[in-house]
């Protein structure tokens, strides 16, 4: 499977993510943000990082940029796209994916180890997981709060765009196990064709169980199948 | 022509930069502060002497890259 990486000035996951897909046996390649030509990929990333130093909002000139404009149109036409931190919060100022992800409730950058419940496994990022699983992924952002209006939260619920959300390691989803603020402790979500995942989580960190765990390595498999 | 656009976020949302502003004010004894919001100013110069034209330029700059509208709403004022 054909894999690309969208490569910004301030990304810095991006050698993550491309370890961790040639580790699972992605054909991967780097694009640069002022390519104008997208190589064939069955799945895009949009790493984590600090694209143009989170300059206005983070995201907001990444999504300005020349690649995105064919990220956009590939992800239209149905190929699988994976914004991680950075690169959902790139996601959703392109409006691909809705909503706002606003600075952290406790205004800290928060780096840490947290658990996540699957919401909704029917999907192809999440397939190799099963539905309430609890999963432990790493967070490193400043801005992960995700916020969208009542009608759009309704929406998400209603047709189950819900990825994953923020919990202990008992699988209790509240405020005591919320770590930013999101709404409703929402940690990644769906487009409505489920071909665009967005999380602020890093799967590509858990990878490996020398340096932390698997976790993540269920998220790159679930593509490949 | 010079502008400056005032963006802040809208009211519903939470603003927890302005919170802890407000809240270290209100600690150093300024007892009358009742509320506090925080946001971004931006300044523009515009080659253009129709002011209409200019408003308008900047509403499009706005809705297209400078205001995230689902969160923040903005004022344009002539400086």
């Amino acid at each position: 499977m054909n894999s690309s990486v969208i490569v910004f000035p301030g990304s810095n996951c991006d050698r993550d993510v491309a370890t961790a897909l040639t580790k699972l046996q992605f054909k991967n390649k780097m694009v640069w943000h002022k390519d104008n030509v997208l190589p064939k990929s069955d799945l895009i990333v949009i790493p984590g990082g600090f694209s143009y130093g989170d300059y206005l909002r983070s995201g907001a000139i990444a999504a300005k940029s020349n690649i995105l404009k064919e990220v956009v149109k590939a992800a239209n036409s149905g190929c699988l796209v994976l914004g991680i931190c950075n690169g959902f919060q790139i996601l959703i100022e392109t409006g691909l994916l809705q909503g706002a992800l606003l600075r952290n409730k406790n205004l800290k950058f928060i780096s840490k180890d947290v658990h996540l419940k699957i919401i909704n496994n029917n999907n192809n990022f999440c397939k190799k997981y099963k539905k309430n699983n609890i999963i432990n992924l790493n967070i490193a952002h400043n801005e992960g709060n995700y916020f969208t209006k009542k009608d759009h939260l309704k929406e998400l619920e209603d047709k189950d765009l819900i990825a994953f959300k923020y919990c202990n390691k008992d699988g209790l989803v509240n405020e005591s196990t919320n770590p930013n603020g999101s709404i409703s402790n929402i940690a990644g979500i769906l487009n409505n064709k489920k071909n665009i995942l967005g999380m602020m989580p890093h799967p590509e960190r858990m990878v490996d169980n020398l340096i932390s765990n698997s976790d993540g390595v269920e998220l790159f498999t679930s593509i490949l199948n | 022509m010079k502008f400056a656009v005032i963006i802040t976020l809208k009211k519903d949302v939470l603003d927890p930069q302005g919170k802890v502003i407000e809240q270290t004010l209100q600690s150093m004894g300024v007892n009358s502060l009742k509320n506090l919001r925080q946001g971004k100013y931006i300044e523009l110069e515009l080659n253009e002497t129709d002011e209409k034209k200019a408003h308008n330029s900047i509403e499009d700059m706005c809705k297209k890259l400078l205001v995230n509208l689902i969160i923040e709403e903005y004022k344009i004022k002539k400086i």
